[in-house]
């Protein structure tokens, strides 16, 4: 479904990523896990083109996304994305926030938008909030909106930038709880993630990034029970105390 | 020397404060009607300087540092001067090129507050819009300046309130305003410290009264966040 091809990102000076070659399949949940740092967000953000690469190629179903010439919206409309900020838009109620860009976009009337925003309120447990403004809620309650606002695009594949890095502890729980059933219906999913257990428990792979590159990836057991890169092995132990 | 003072004020008052109070109203048309046009070219500049085109972002940019990097008096001087002879077709009155000329002027103080607005809000907004599929027009009409326009209008109204001291130095024209009531009265009852302090108080008042409208609207816009 993607597939990057000897990307490169430098920002001035500084070489964030040093040639990526991946493929990415349809229904796959890959977890990024590395130290601060070593381009995993960077690396996301090129998927749909936050980032324009320095050099390399990004395909999504065989599109080259990187080729100037590229509707480069048409296709980030197929790949919802989540920050770690949330990115709410604030002026917007929590329903307009979900059926802004279907409406906009021309994919559902407003009356289809609406009732696809309830359902999906729902979802998540915030149906009583269709009507609040984002300000109203809780940080848990913020990632939930800004994961099903782009849910309602009907995405083919979801990116998350460390979805629950900024959140309170007891919040964390919620929003893993959604992206878990999320998996669970068969999203392709690529997840920069700080949380070990989370990654270990959804993913089908898990790469290992350091320094620009994709040191070592594997399943969840072999990354994290046998790793043999000696950088994923003092990473692991930094991480998992 | 001053101990006629009060009595002189009062003189004054009594013969010329339906003067002044036309003045006043003069200097507030002045400054809404440069506001408002100011906003608007301002508006434009700023979008100028966000062009993907370069000669466009450059003229846009040279502008507004010509213009505020020159004096405002200035300014007036050459629009009074140039202006009839470049529109030769109709004869613009003296209140009409001193507020083209004041409109040229807060355009390029408006761009620079429209281009902070703009800027001052979160770079995650655009990102969030953009990663959904909007475009980059989309973007900037649904979710960055809905969000722009609360930093912009407390700044606008700064900036009325800066315009409204500002066309003081309209005067030198005599286009009306209140500084124009000054030299006028100056002139008839032969008094400059008396006409100087009502005129100064009538200033105060206007500013004062439209900064605390602005502060109290800008508390409400902050609630609502």
């Amino acid at each position: 479904m993607i597939e990057t091809i000897n990307l490169f990102k430098d920002f001035g000076d500084l070489n964030v990523l040093q040639g990526i070659t991946e493929t990415i399949n349809t229904g796959e949940v890959i977890s990024i896990i590395g130290p601060s740092g070593s381009g995993k967000s960077t690396f996301l953000r090129c998927l749909n083109m936050l980032e324009v690469p320095t050099a390399g190629s990004v395909l999504f179903d065989g599109v080259d996304l990187t080729d100037p010439g590229t509707q480069i919206d048409l296709h980030r409309q197929k790949m919802g994305m989540v920050f770690q900020h949330f990115n709410v838009f604030p002026h917007l109620s929590v329903k307009e926030n979900i059926t802004l860009a279907p409406v906009l976009l021309k994919k559902r009337t407003q009356q289809e938008a609406d009732d696809y925003a309830s359902e999906l309120l729902a979802r998540v447990g915030l149906s009583d909030k269709a009507h609040e403004h984002p300000r109203r809620l809780s940080g848990g309650q913020k990632q939930r909106l800004a994961i099903v606002r782009a849910l309602a695009m009907d995405p083919r594949v979801m990116l998350f930038d460390e979805p629950t890095s900024a959140l309170d502890p007891e919040m964390v729980g919620e929003v893993l709880q959604v992206i878990k059933s999320l998996v669970k219906s068969g999203m392709t999913c690529i997840i920069v993630t700080h949380e070990m257990g989370f990654a270990r428990e959804v993913s089908s792979r898990v790469f290992f990034m350091d320094e620009g590159i994709i040191a070592e990836q594997g399943s969840p057991t072999e990354l994290f029970d046998h790793p043999q890169n000696p950088r994923t092995q003092a990473f692991l132990s930094r991480v998992l105390y | 020397m001053y101990t006629n003072f009060m009595p002189n004020t009062l003189r004054v008052l009594s013969r010329y404060g339906g003067l002044f109070l036309q003045g006043a109203g003069i200097t507030l048309l002045l400054s809404a009607i440069t506001v408002f046009f100011g906003a608007i070219f301002g508006s434009l500049l700023a979008l100028m300087r966000r062009s993907r085109l370069g000669p466009v972002r450059w003229l846009a940019t040279t502008y507004v540092e010509v213009v505020r990097g020159t004096p405002l008096l200035l300014q007036l001087y050459v629009f009074y001067f140039i202006l009839p002879d470049l529109v030769r077709f109709i004869s613009l009155s003296k209140f009409a090129s001193v507020s083209i000329a004041l409109i040229f002027n807060s355009a390029a103080y408006v761009c620079e507050i429209v281009r902070a607005g703009i800027a001052a809000v979160d770079p995650g907004q655009a990102e969030a819009a953009r990663s959904l599929g909007l475009g980059a027009r989309q973007t900037m009409a649904r979710v960055v300046l809905p969000q722009a326009i609360k930093n912009i209008l407390p700044a606008l109204g700064n900036e009325f309130v800066t315009v409204i001291k500002e066309t003081s130095l309209a005067s030198v024209f005599f286009v009306g305003d209140l500084m124009t009531q000054y030299n006028i009265v100056k002139g008839s009852m032969h008094l400059v410290i008396e006409p100087l302090m009502i005129v100064g108080v009538v200033y105060f008042v206007l500013t004062f009264v439209l900064s605390k409208l602005i502060a109290r609207y800008e508390r409400r816009l902050k609630a609502s966040d």
